[in-house]
């Protein structure tokens, strides 16, 4: 239905002063950058509708104004700023000729139900930037911190040689540091002995449990689910304040009674507080994933002769394998990112990564914590994608339609 | 199923293949199911209860748990219960006596400076007092021992005391003291003490020297047990002297024939100087015989105490009942107000922005959904001190922000403006981190409310706004709720952003637990805290039970 609206070119007296409007927005920050916001505003609000005029009237090419509009943005560009100033043009220079075309030629109506009030369409368009706005916020603060780690001076700021874009401004040294200093290689290992032991444990013991809460009889089930799920609800301050008590008792029992070594208690004591804190992830995505499940899947394995345990490994777990592994990767980076129980239950022995990125960031501020935020960012989308790809599987397996 | 094979069936009960009813076969398979399910459950259940539910209940009873005092000044502690505080000024002389023996002890077994500080908390002073009190607490038995020396040397010989205390090998023991100091040992020590292995004094001793007979298995006790040292070969406390003169006092040694008898009989008819406990304090410290001390230590000898919870809500226990605490310690009422205040203004700033985003993304066609989706699951992904130390680089005042606002010249230089270590910080830096699970829960509750409805209302002749706001929200409202009450426990309490961007004006009740846990070491008000804290989650996670159905809770 969308294709049947009617596009149609617009007059200049709407074009005109909307262009103007966004290259007086535009003039206002460079004017106040460079002085004078009221100049800034004056100027950028005329230059940008004389162009728009010009391009209407006179030049009729969409591309040849294309390149006009890159070429006077990028020589304003340089003008004012520099190497930097160059990239800025060429965003401008682009934004201003496609917004001029976009409005002139009423491309903005093609999407939209013909029948809709200029008033709509604005709203329209205006929510689309609020939202817009939104997302940029959500993501654009990962960036600054990506771009800062590659910074030569060890500060958290951006020095100008990084806005000149000048290779002397650059550097991987933080990402050096991070692999050379003994204090963050014993706390990353640390964090690599960690989360996959504890995630082993809550996997396997949550597996279970999440198939013995999706039989058909399960007595007391909702009470259990509960018991069950509430290491996610507890606020972990205060699942860290019991465990601070109960674990200190813990590893002093090991310790004296059964003379386990302090160091090995350490590590006992994070991987059990951790397993715990994991379960409820195993079992949330575990059971989701049993919902789906065809019963009569294991009925017929059991027919033809295999004894549970066969029809579990050959038949259950293989259909619910995308589950068990994405909840094991929640498990993992509820581990791999804990802070607040590894800080209480754990000793200067058992520091993790998160734990020596919090020290960092309360006492001494150093930019390799930028560089190993990076590092966890690159690791994270990884497992967005690991996590995204076994859901689309295991809908797939399911039977449901691939979003 | 030919006719009679069909009336055969109806008349009988219905049988199974094997033979036995039908109803008893179908309970039996359902007894085995329900049993497997719980067989499979059981060692996850067992682990969580064990290791997460026990602890936090162990939590909770530490929040009104108060055995410290009574354990480590027990006999003190009886006395002051005879004590009516409110009709004499100090607690009788017995008292008196009872914390001497009991402060030596724990001085000992360096408990002192413990009991001191868990006082503290009730009345300032008391901490140095104590303390004080260890380090002076010899005083009184060394003169007494001097005495005791003047009238023969061969009271300074352990080996001598322990002959005169145990009896003869074959005396009959005094089996209850023995018991009843051996516990009392085990308690300070920390270390269990078999009955059977402690030190018994004879029966006859124990009757003649009471004071000191407990004095010495006291001592016995402690220094086998804890130093693992030869009683016989070691010199005794000096306390013991100071119980002997007490005992000497009012004891009459002529009928004793038991070892060392003559060296007893010497010292009872020696002049030693009458033994005054009251003195002996007021010596160390005035504050010994100012009530107010005595009062304290008798309003806290309670194992349960209600004091850590008034504390928590700025009140505190006093001999008087309840009270607020003065103005210038009132500061958790504040603390809760503001987590709660923080915590309801992150909720309304993540449905403000949640709720956009999740309407775009219900309506817009799935393949651009998912495509936006993954923004929004990008930061939920990513770790959480990777976003606060985002926030950290962006906000402070030689920051990202602060240098454009400084480049474009809307602000000097001098003029930077300070958006971290305070509100303004957390707040921001919070909402950023809790804004997936808002948008998360309203975008699937909006799946599933079809487009047509609007446009039915449209037709019907609403406006945008009223067909939006009568139909359309209204829908989606149980989203919101699943989103703000998730929002909302999960801000009240968080602890690593607030620490690192909070600074003081922005921090929450958690941050206050666990510095009363690593720096002030309260631990009773951390678990009062904590407990209260808890019950305001639980109370809101039974109210979104009973909104979404924890069932439904959904991840990704």
């Amino acid at each position: 239905m969308a294709a049947l609206t009617p596009i149609y070119r617009k007059p200049l007296s709407l074009v005109l002063p909307t262009v103007a409007a966004s290259g007086a927005v535009v003039g206002l920050f460079f004017g106040t950058a460079n002085g004078s916001g009221l100049l800034g505003i004056v100027i950028g609000a005329a230059l940008v509708a004389a162009l728009a005029f010009l391009y209407i009237t006179l030049v009729k090419n969409e591309r040849i104004a294309m390149y006009i509009s890159l070429a006077v943005m990028v020589v304003l560009g340089v003008l004012f700023g520099g190497v930097p100033g160059i990239v800025l043009g060429l965003i401008f220079g682009w934004f201003f000729w496609w917004i001029t075309f976009w409005l002139y030629e009423g491309r903005y109506r093609a999407k939209l139900l013909p029948y809709l009030t200029p008033g709509q369409v604005l709203w329209h368009y205006g929510f689309r930037v609020i939202c817009g706005v939104i997302f940029f916020f959500l993501v654009a603060p990962l960036v600054p911190v990506m771009w800062l780690s590659f910074n030569a001076e060890n500060f958290f700021t951006f020095t100008p040689e990084m806005l000149r874009f000048d290779p002397a401004g650059y550097s991987l040294k933080h990402y050096q540091d991070f692999f050379t200093n003994n204090e963050w290689q014993r706390s990353f290992k640390n964090s690599l002995i960690i989360a996959p032991i504890a995630t082993i444990i809550s996997v396997s013991l949550g597996t279970l449990a999440a198939i013995g809460l999706s039989q058909s009889h399960v007595p007391f089930r909702r009470a259990i689910m509960a018991i069950l799920i509430s290491p996610m609800i507890v606020p972990l301050i205060i699942s860290a304040t019991g465990m601070f008590f109960f674990y200190s008792q813990i590893g002093n029992w090991m310790e004296g009674t059964l003379g386990i070594d302090k160091n090995i208690t350490g590590y006992i004591k994070v991987i059990l507080a951790h397993a715990v804190l994991g379960i409820p992830f195993v079992i949330i995505t575990v059971t989701a994933t049993l919902v789906g499940f065809d019963r009569s899947l294991t009925r017929a394995a059991a027919n033809m002769g295999a004894n549970p345990v066969t029809a579990f490994f050959k038949v259950q777990m293989p259909l619910i394998l995308p589950g068990v592994i994405s909840g094991g990767l929640f498990a993992f980076i509820t581990s791999f990112d804990e802070v607040v129980v590894v800080l209480f239950v754990g000793s200067a022995g058992q520091k993790t990564l998160p734990w020596q990125m919090f020290t960092g960031l309360r006492e001494q501020i150093s930019p390799t914590i930028l560089a190993v935020a990076t590092i966890l960012v690159v690791f994270s989308i990884a497992l967005l994608t690991t996590v995204e790809v076994l859901r689309r599987r295991s809908e797939r397996l399911r039977g449901m339609s691939p979003s | 199923m030919s006719d009679t094979a069909q009336s055969e069936v109806q008349t009988g009960p219905v049988l199974a293949a094997d033979g036995t009813p039908l109803k008893k076969s179908l309970g039996r398979a359902l007894r085995l199911q329900k049993t497997r399910a719980l067989m499979l459950i059981a060692p996850l259940l067992l682990f969580v209860l064990l290791s997460f539910i026990f602890p936090i209940g162990q939590m909770l009873w530490r929040s009104v748990e108060n055995e410290m005092v009574s354990q480590t000044i027990p006999a003190t502690v009886k006395e002051l219960a005879k004590w009516d505080s409110a009709a004499e000024e100090l607690p009788p002389e017995p008292a008196f006596e009872a914390m001497h023996f009991d402060l030596f002890l724990a001085a000992e077994a360096k408990a002192h400076t413990r009991l001191g500080s868990r006082l503290n908390y009730e009345q300032t002073g008391m901490s140095s007092l104590f303390r004080q009190a260890g380090r002076k607490i010899d005083d009184l038995g060394k003169d007494y021992q001097k005495e005791f020396a003047a009238v023969d040397p061969a009271w300074n010989d352990g080996a001598i005391w322990f002959e005169l205390m145990r009896g003869e090998a074959s005396a009959p023991r005094a089996t209850a003291v023995s018991g009843e100091e051996a516990r009392r040992v085990a308690v300070i020590i920390e270390k269990p003490i078999k009955a059977a292995n402690a030190f018994a004094p004879s029966q006859e001793i124990a009757t003649l020297l009471p004071l000191t007979a407990r004095a010495y298995s006291d001592m016995a006790n402690f220094m086998v047990f804890e130093d693992g040292d030869v009683v016989a070969g070691e010199k005794p406390w000096v306390s013991i002297y100071a119980a002997l003169a007490r005992d000497l006092e009012s004891a009459d040694v002529s009928g004793y024939s038991g070892p060392q008898a003559d060296l007893l009989k010497a010292a009872s008819g020696a002049e030693i100087t009458p033994v005054v406990f009251k003195t002996a304090f007021a010596e160390m410290d005035e504050d010994w015989v100012d009530g107010e001390t005595w009062r304290t230590i008798q309003t806290h000898a309670r194992k349960v105490t209600p004091g850590y919870f008034l504390n928590a809500i700025d009140m505190q226990l006093t001999p008087d009942g309840a009270v607020s605490q003065p103005e210038d310690r009132q500061i958790l009422i504040t603390l809760f107000q503001r987590t709660l205040f923080m915590s309801l203004v992150i909720m309304g700033s993540c449905i403000l922005l949640g709720y956009p985003i999740a309407w775009l993304l219900a309506n817009l066609p799935m393949r651009q959904a998912n495509l936006l989706l993954i923004l929004v699951l990008l930061p939920f992904w990513t770790s959480l001190l990777v976003r606060t130390s985002a926030w950290k680089v962006l906000l402070q005042q030689q920051g990202v922000i602060n240098d454009i606002l400084v480049w474009l010249g809307m602000i000097s230089d001098e003029g930077r403006l300070v958006m971290i270590n305070n509100q303004f910080g957390t707040i921001v830096a919070m909402t950023h981190i809790l804004l997936p699970f808002m948008i998360l829960p309203t975008y699937s509750v909006m799946q599933t409310i079809p487009q047509t409805y609007l446009r039915a209302a449209k037709s019907l002749g609403a406006t945008s706004w009223t067909a939006f706001w009568r139909v359309y929200f209204p829908q989606t409202i149980p989203g919101i709720g699943a989103g703000s009450i998730l929002v909302f426990i999960l801000a009240i309490g968080y602890y690593i952003t607030p620490e690192i961007v909070g600074g003081t004006k922005g921090v929450f009740i958690s941050n206050r637990i666990a510095y009363h846990i690593s720096s002030s070491l309260n631990w009773g008000l951390a678990a009062a805290l904590g407990t209260i804290l808890l019950a305001v989650v639980l109370l809101l996670y039974w109210c979104y039970d009973k909104i979404v159905g924890i069932d439904n809770v959904k991840l990704g």
